[in-house]
Formats: structure tokens, C-alpha cells, sequence
């Protein structure tokens, strides 16, 4: 059996990618990608949790996750969209004013 | 070296290396499917913890549905290779070492609570993670955060169709 930390830390080594992606990148859509492998590392947390604490929750928590993200990325890319049509562009940095 | 144990740095090597290539690939069309192979080991790591319905729900929600309608959106809006104007010059050093410094301070926490962690324990009550046993814990604890569930994707939806239909005026 592998140990709890080794999940632990692929978790956070993950996390520290996505978050890194945030920082770095222009493109919305990959900003938006990088958030949704954020929110895998923390599921892959909760799972590991799940599994050596031996309770359901930690799963049940992974399977609300998954709806709140699938949610997210509906508005999301809507919102994407809708910026794309007025701006041409999903630069952020193009992003600068508050009325299309 | 327990073969679980190979298995596992195999697949944090895939996992990592699919993070980083959807970091760094100038094509959102390679990022969106570094992700679906990242997404699918972590599907192989929630197996290997004894949680087959969140493995299955993870392929099928995650690198099925999302990332199809990242894939769609990309190509809808032709954004494949957005140029990559640097407009602030000290962004990407100030970034990476930001980075650095969550990875230490996350680190040193998960090496500093020993006490913290459950001890390793191979044997588990029988059924445990199977989809009779999700089920039962979503319908009997978990109820109203079900049905709130529900109401979330309701809203989602009708905010997606509001925000892209095309007003004529």
C-alpha cells in the first residue's frame, strides 16, 4: 500500500501546475483549463483522504465537486463566448473595460 | 519496491508531465488533450484507491463531457494559437518563483504533520467506493445537497443559453 503522502504530494505538485497555468498564461481558455486541473488536485486529496480514513464522504464531496466544475465550465465558456463576439479576442489582457 | 509502488510513480510521472505539456503547449488544442490524458490517470489513481464510481464518473464527466465542450469552444472561436503579447516583462519570472514558493510552503506542511496522517491500513470493510454504496450514502445522508445539485445545474444551463443567444435588435 503506497503511502497517504505520496498522494499528498502529487496533489500538491498538481495544484502548484495550476496555479502556475493562472499566473502565466493569456489565453482564457487555457486559464480555465488550468483551474479544472486545480480542482482534480484537490479531488485526488479527498479520494486518498477517502481511502485511508476508510469513510464515504471524502467520495461523496469528489462527486459534488464534479457537478459545481461542470457548472463552472458551462458559464464559463459562455461567458467566453460572449466576451469572444464583442472583443474578437479571449486575451485577457484585452479585457480592460467594463462595458463591451 | 511493491509493484503498487511502481505503478504509482509511473503514473505521477504521465500525470506530470501531461500537467506541464498543457502549461507550456502554444496550441490549445494539444493543452485540452494534455488534459485528457491527465485526467484519465487521475481516473487510474481514484481505481487504485478503491473508489470505482468516482474512476468511471471522472472519465465520463471530466475527459468526456468537459473537456468535448473545451474542445468545441476552441474550435468555435478558432482561439488554437492566441498570440502570446508579453505585456508586463517581469510576469513570468515573478510567477514561477510565486510557484516555488506554494510548492515549499505545501511541502513542508505535509512533512511537518505526522500525526496528522492515518495510518496505512490495507483492508476495508467489503463494498467500499462500489456505486451501491455511493448511492446509498447520496440518498440517505446526502440528500439535500443532492436535490440542491440539481437546482445548480438547472441554472447553469438556463445561464448558458441566456448569455450565448444572439439578440437581434
Amino acid at each position: 500500500m503506497v503511502s497517504i503522502n505520496f498522494y499528498l504530494g502529487l496533489a500538491i505538485i498538481l495544484f502548484t501546475i495550476g496555479a502556475l497555468g493562472v499566473l502565466i498564461r493569456r489565453n482564457s481558455i487555457i486559464i480555465f483549463m488550468s483551474v479544472e486541473l486545480m480542482l482534480n488536485a484537490a479531488n485526488l486529496a479527498f479520494v486518498a483522504f477517502a481511502r485511508y480514513w476508510q469513510t464515504m464522504n471524502g467520495q461523496i464531496f469528489v462527486f459534488f465537486i464534479m457537478t459545481v466544475a461542470a457548472a463552472e465550465v458551462a458559464i464559463g465558456l459562455a461567458l467566453i463566448v460572449t466576451i469572444f463576439r464583442s472583443k474578437a479576442s479571449i486575451d485577457v489582457d484585452q479585457m480592460n473595460s467594463l462595458k463591451g | 519496491m511493491t509493484l503498487q509502488t511502481l505503478l504509482f510513480l509511473v503514473l505521477a510521472l504521465v500525470a506530470i508531465t501531461s500537467a506541464l505539456g498543457m502549461l507550456i503547449s502554444r496550441n490549445a488544442v494539444y493543452s485540452a488533450l494534455f488534459l485528457v490524458l491527465n485526467f484519465a490517470t487521475v481516473a487510474v489513481y481514484f481505481l487504485l484507491l478503491n473508489a470505482p464510481f468516482i474512476a468511471v464518473a471522472q472519465v465520463s464527466v471530466y475527459a468526456g463531457a468537459i473537456m468535448v465542450l473545451f474542445l468545441f469552444v476552441i474550435m468555435l472561436l478558432g482561439a488554437e494559437r492566441a498570440a502570446q503579447a508579453q505585456s508586463i516583462p517581469w510576469q513570468r519570472p515573478l510567477a514561477i518563483s510565486l510557484a516555488i514558493v506554494l510548492l515549499l510552503e505545501a511541502g513542508f506542511i505535509l512533512l511537518g504533520q505526522r500525526g496528522v496522517v492515518p495510518m496505512v491500513t490495507s483492508e476495508l470493510p467489503s463494498g467500499f467506493g462500489s456505486p451501491a454504496q455511493v448511492g446509498t450514502e447520496l440518498f440517505q445522508n446526502y440528500l439535500l445537497p443532492f436535490e440542491v445539485t440539481s437546482v445548480l445545474l438547472l441554472v447553469a444551463m438556463i445561464g448558458a443559453i441566456v448569455l450565448t443567444k444572439n439578440e437581434k435588435k
